[in-house]
This record gives C-alpha cells, structure tokens and sequence, in this order.
C-alpha cells in the first residue's frame, strides 16, 4: 500500500470520527443549557476547549455567546474542527483513497458530505438542533457501518481503525483535560447539584450517560466517572479500550510486514500503564498530570506512525 | 453550408419512420410512460451525484463539482456501421503510431516534403528529448480517442485524433451501467456489444508493453495530478477497475534507476506508468522545472528502458490541430492507402490564401485554436454576433497561425428527454482504442450531446451532456 494511502485512510477516519465527537460535544452543551437557570453562554467556554478551539473561536470573535460558539463548532469553514470541515476533509481523502475503499464506504461517504452540506448550508436555528445534531450522528454511522460490513481486514482496515482510535483517545482525553477539576474528590466533596450536571453532561459528550449507570450500578461518584472513561476496557470510548485497539492493530500490520517501530513501542507501554493503574493510583499521581502526559504520549504515537509508514516521506 | 435547417438525425429519418438500428428501441419507447421516464432520468442524476461521478470546473468557485449531464435515450450505431468506422479508425491510430516514430526518426515524411519541417520542429508539442528513442514495443499512443462526427446516412469525419490522455472513457462505462441497471429489457430487446471489459483490456495492453529493464509480473499504475484535477474521478475508477496503485508524483522518486513507490513497506518498483500528466509537468529535469506533479528524473529511466510511460511523451504533436489538417497525407504516406476515413475540410489560417477566405467568410466557419482543447478559445461563425466575430477577426490577424478554420458541420441529431418528450440534438462520437502489438478498438466510446437546442458545442464545460452508446451485432 502507498504511505499516502495509509495517511489517506488514518486521517479519513480521523475526521469522521472527528466530527461524530465534535456534533457529541455539541449536543452535550445543548442539554446542559436546557436543564440549567440562567445565564449558559459560560458552558460553551468549556465545550470549545473540549473541542480544542478556544482560542481560534476568541481571535474570530469578540464575544462569546451560544450561538455563535454552536455555529463555529457545527459550519464555520474557518475553523478546521468544526463537523463540516471535518466532513469536507474526511472526504477528500477518501477521494484520494478511493481505490482502497469499497463502493460502499465511498458511498456512504459521499452520501453524508452531500447530506450534510446541504443541511448546514445556513445557520442552524435552535429549534433544528436535534435534528441536525442526529443528522450528523447517523450519517456518520452510515460510514461506520458500510466500512464495517464490506472492508477486508487487511492493512487498509487496520489503519482505518488506528486512526479512528487515537483521535477518540484524543477526544476523551480533552475532555478530561478540560473538565477535571470536577472529578477532583477534594471538590466533589462539596456535592453541589451544579457538579452532577457538570457530570451528567461529562457522560453524555461520550455517549456513556446509559451505560454509565449499568456499570456502576447509579452509583455517581467522581472516581468512578474517570475509571469508566480512563481505565475501563469495556467502555467503547475509554482510553483504555482505544489503546487496546490500536495496540492490537498495529500488531497486525507488524505480522503482515514482519517489522516493528516505535509506534508499537509507545503504543504497548500506554496500554500496559492503563492496565497496571488505578484509579487510586491517577488520583494520587494527580488526574491533571496524568492526563496532560497521555494527551503527549498519544499525540506522539500519532507522529511516530506516521514516520514508521512513511504517511509523508 | 451555413445554418442547414434539417441534420441528419440518427433516430427518425425524413419519412419520420425510424431509421433501423433504432427500430426496438423505438417501438419500446412509443410503449413508454413519458413520467416514468423523466423520473427514471432523474434517479441516474441522484445515482451519478451519490458515486460521485463528477468533474471539476476550474475557475467556477462556487461550483467546484459538477455533474455532467445523463440523457437516458441510447445513440445506437449498427454493427455495419461500426465495421466501417472502426476499419478507418485502425487504420488512422496504425497510421499516427508510424507517423510518430518517423518524426523522431528518420523523417521521412518531412524529407518527401508531405509535411513541412518548420511545423514539426517548432511545434512544441514536439519533444527533441524523443529522438532517436524507441519507446517499448515501439508504441507511442497506448490510448487514443478519436473524435468522430457524422453528417449523414454514410458521412462520417475525424475531428481530432485525441493522442495524450484522452479522458472519458469512465462515462462510457458508467452510462452503460447506469442503462444496465435502469433498463435492462432494453438490453434482451437489443444485442448490444458489451464495453464492459475495457479497465481489463487496459490493464492487458499496458502490461504487454511492459519495458526490457522489466523482470517478472509487470507492475502498472495511474499517475494522477490528485483529487483537484478535472477528471479525478476517471483516475481514480480505472486504477480501480484495473485493480493498480492510484498513484501522484509525491509517491515516485528514482531509486537505483526505477522508478519506485514509497508505500508502507518502503520503496517499489512500476513497471508501466498510465500517466494522466501532460507532458510538461512530467519531468521537472527535463521539461518544466517547476512541476510538483511528475517525478524527477523519469525520462532518464524511460530512456534507459526502465519503464513504459502511456501515452509516450511527445505524441501531442500527432494530435495537434496544425498536423491534423495533413491527416489525409499522413495516413497515406504511412499505410499506403487512401484515409478511408474523411478529415474535415480545413483552413490553415498561417497561409496567406485561406487566411484571406477565412476571414471573409467568418460567420459561416468554427475557427479554432491550434493548441486550445475544451472547447475553449474558439468561434461558432454562425451562432456569433457580428461584435464577436469582429474581435475574433483581430485576433485572428494578429497570431494567424494560432488558429484553423472549418466549416459549420451540420452534426448529426439523437433524440434527448424533454419535458414535452424527445427532442434532437446535435452529437459527436468519441471511440477509445487501445494499442498494443495489436490495435484493439472498443465498441462503443462516449456519445457527447450539445443539450442546448440548435448549439454544436458538445464539450461538457460547455453544456454539454452524455449518452449510452450501442453498437449492436448485427
């Protein structure tokens, strides 16, 4: 395969996958301002630095307010991580990767790009949220499922998927960053109901605000809330189980090419340090730290990827 | 000839019966819901947009991705017909191949004076970097496409032999999988030739000319200038039909004197490069030293018979306009016999005694640029206002030898879908062949419509839309 290929495929699905969280951590913000009195403009802060654009959303605007804030996430051209710069990146390179995908997964790819520029051709109004918000999450999945249905598993697949995890890797870990003062026990302590909602949307920008309370059995507890997204190896957006994706298909693609790189290296110890820990541990190691050198550790794999299979050069 | 009130139309003859290759295909359609019809079209509109069979239009902003227009209703040739055509076309393609290794050898079409030298030599689709060099299997024009257009039962002209990269040829296939899938008892009401197995023919030829530095299986691939080119789209779906690397110039480099890939396991070698590059960009060492699109250093690997580059450099002067009016000369001089198909009248705007006719006779005339292609740069004499043949007419004097002059062909007509029914449009045939050590000539090619009613231009920046083409066994 061409390293501008397997750079085609990782960075296609790290867009889509982009885009699916970008539209989660939309939603998530959407909810917190319904079940909250008073002013919301303030949650959106929080949601543009989970998303990482803080500081791009400050330098095009000079207020923040909701929808403006919604409108940057969601269409703004401008600002490479909204769901349609996403939507527009992830298929160009699958135009440019089109020999490796199936009809199917090229279709079903071109079908969201289609769909999705014409529903956010405008602003959206507020009471077209949800239905855009599901727009995106479906025709997403419509590209999940096509390529999951019809991909051979060869390389093609495994470095479609490597990119799929470490930009959730990316994304949880962000989150976390951003809101891990809340799951601090010192003020968890206070118990205020301003911290549960903080937790609640916390769980729902991963999707995991059901199963949260399948695992836990109801029982919120800032500790738990990190272990679910940290450590658990069940959790489909967990470090934990992204890393153990990416480890197990970089080890496919060193069988098929009979070579290792440091990738594998990085990748193996990250996962051996999720699974050694726990959530005692990271607490006393302090959450913060912890997180900030995960979000370096994957950022390098990222790049030692990329060298290994000659994405570039 | 001027504006001729009734074309030729390929469907219904003047006794408005229909004409007999057409004769099933009428019945069925008199047999046709014209609603279900005009719905089934739209379906193959939202088919094409979902496989994203588009093409790009440069300089148009807003509308970077455009569809090129389907008509559902088959241009249908019959197997007489095409016997005739595809014994012209062969002989032609066989024809530009020698002509081709004569001007970079010997010469002797210059020597024997059928073909003045200044033309050739200062023609800069004219590569001195060819001469003397023998390209694999001694083929120059892997891939041809012929522009054909017809006038009447038995008149049929060459309008360009397409030698570089003609493109296209993933409509023809498209189309007709579009009608296989939207009409297939049209297909048992009609035995029609399949062009179906051209990515595999491809693939077959451009391996059989694989290069003598070449061991074992050849490896081919399609070089691309990337996703932003105009015809990406054909790139990318015949690598893929083909089932070879899709490969851009950033993938090659010259390692140990091949051409290789970097892929995810290092560097390997190609065998055959189908380049969809022109000529200029293909080599920064040796043609334009400020392409990022080719690969450093290839030509020397060519020369040194390292690789099979389709089509070969420098075959652009075989199709150039000025050449073309010597098309009847060349086809004879090289086969021995007399073209049997017909060139286009044509004026040769640089000699001083057609200048003067043309520009007398400008509003009955299509006068063309010798280097322009698309469509582009060109004036329809007839369909023109007096204000634009005016400023064509400077032009023309300024840079005579820019252009060409040929009369208004009174093109052909096919029935298109229209809201009130069928309506005739004008056509023209392009025809893919592939050469190898034998000419191969795909029954079909790509039927392009001028959808605007009365306009010839039938280029698909121009409004121009495409048909399924039939030949049938008969």
């Amino acid at each position: 395969m061409l390293g501008r290929t397997a750079n085609g495929l990782y960075w296609m699905f790290r867009y889509i996958e982009r885009a699916e969280n970008i539209a989660r951590l939309i939603d998530a913000g959407l909810r917190m301002a319904l079940t909250r009195s008073g002013s919301t403009d303030e949650d959106w802060d929080g949601v543009l630095q989970s998303a990482g654009v803080r500081e791009d959303f400050d330098s095009a605007h000079n207020k923040l307010t909701s929808a403006d804030a919604i409108d940057y996430l969601l269409r703004d051209y401008s600002n490479p991580s909204s769901v349609m710069s996403c939507i527009e990146a992830a298929r160009n390179n699958a135009r440019m990767v089109r020999t490796a995908l199936t009809r199917e997964t090229w279709e079903a790819t071109n079908e969201c790009w289609i769909e999705l520029k014409l529903a956010l051709s405008k602003r959206v109004k507020p009471a077209d949220m949800p239905e855009i918000i599901d727009t995106i999450k479906r025709s997403t999945g419509l590209i999940r499922g096509a390529f999951h249905g019809t991909m051979l598993r060869d390389d093609i697949y495994n470095f479609s998927r490597i990119g799929t995890f470490i930009e959730r890797a990316d994304n949880t870990s962000r989150i976390l960053d951003v809101k891990y003062y809340v799951l601090l026990p010192a003020i968890a302590k206070v118990g205020s109901s301003l911290d549960n909602k903080q937790w609640e949307s916390i769980l729902r920008s991963v999707s995991a605000h059901r199963s949260y309370s399948w695992v836990y059995d109801g029982d919120y507890s800032p500790a738990n809330i990190a272990d679910f997204l940290i450590l658990n190896d069940r959790m489909p957006r967990s470090l934990a189980y992204s890393y153990d994706k990416i480890v197990s298909n970089l080890g496919y693609l060193a069988k098929l090419y009979g070579d290792n790189h440091a990738a594998h290296e990085t990748a193996s110890a990250t996962l051996m340090l999720l699974r050694s820990r726990t959530m005692e541990d990271i607490m006393e190691q302090g959450l913060h730290e912890f997180i900030e050198e995960f979000i370096a550790h994957n950022n390098r794999l990222g790049e030692e990827i990329s060298d290994g299979y000659r994405f570039y050069r | 000839m001027g504006n001729t009130p009734l074309a030729f139309d390929e469907m219904i003859n003047a006794d408005t019966n229909p004409r007999q290759p057409y004769q099933n295909y009428h019945e069925w359609y008199e047999g046709q819901d014209r609603a279900r019809l005009i719905a089934k079209s739209r379906d193959a509109e939202n088919l094409f947009r979902k496989t994203g069979i588009t093409f790009a239009v440069y300089g148009h902003e807003d509308s970077s991705e455009k569809l090129i227009p389907f008509d559902i209703i088959p241009r249908i040739i019959s197997g007489r017909e095409w016997r005739k055509l595809a014994q012209g076309i062969e002989q032609r393609v066989i024809a530009l191949n020698a002509f081709l290794d004569d001007i970079y050898h010997k010469q002797e079409i210059i020597k024997a004076g059928r073909v003045p030298r200044e033309l050739i030599e200062r023609n800069v689709a004219f590569l001195p970097q060819m001469i003397g060099f023998k390209p694999p299997g001694g083929v120059y024009t892997h891939i041809v496409g012929t522009d054909i257009v017809r006038t009447g039962e038995d008149q049929f002209y060459v309008l360009e032999d397409n030698a570089r990269t003609p493109s296209g040829v993933s409509y023809m296939l498209e189309n007709r999988e579009t009608m296989m899938q939207m009409f297939p008892e049209l297909f048992h009401l009609n035995k029609v030739r399949p062009v179906e197995d051209y990515p595999k023919l491809l693939r077959q030829s451009l391996a059989s000319l694989a290069p003598p530095g070449c061991s074992g299986k050849p490896r081919v691939a399609v070089l691309t200038p990337g996703i932003f080119n105009s015809a990406y789209y054909e790139h990318s779906f015949l690598a893929d039909m083909m089932g070879v690397e899709l490969v851009e110039g950033s993938d090659l480099r010259v390692v140990d004197g091949k051409v290789k890939m970097r892929t995810t396991r290092g560097y390997e070698a190609i065998d055959v490069l189908y380049r969809r590059v022109d000529d200029d960009f293909l080599d920064p060492l040796t043609f334009r030293p400020d392409s990022a699109l080719g690969i450093p250093g290839i030509m020397d690997v060519y020369k040194a018979g390292n690789i099979t580059i389709a089509n070969a450099p420098g075959t652009g002067i075989s199709d150039d306009k000025a050449i073309y009016s010597y098309m009847p000369e060349i086809v004879e001089f090289y086969t021995g016999r007399k073209a049997l198909l017909e060139n286009v009248p044509t004026w040769r705007c640089s000699e001083e005694d057609s200048l003067k006719y043309v520009l007398e006779h400008l509003d009955e005339l299509v006068v063309k640029e010798v280097h322009g292609s698309g469509g582009y740069g060109m004036l329809v004499g007839p369909t023109a206002s007096k204000k634009e043949c005016a400023a064509f007419a400077e032009k023309l004097k300024a840079r005579p030898s820019n252009y060409i002059a040929q009369p208004t062909l009174s093109l052909s007509t096919v029935p298109i879908l229209v809201n009130k029914g069928i309506a005739p449009r004008h056509v023209d045939l392009r025809p893919y062949v592939l050469v190898s050590d034998k000419v191969q000539i795909i029954p079909g090619g790509l039927t392009r419509v001028a959808l605007k009613e009365g306009s010839l231009v039938v280029n698909s920046s121009q409004g121009g839309g495409t048909k399924d083409t039939w030949v049938l066994e008969d």
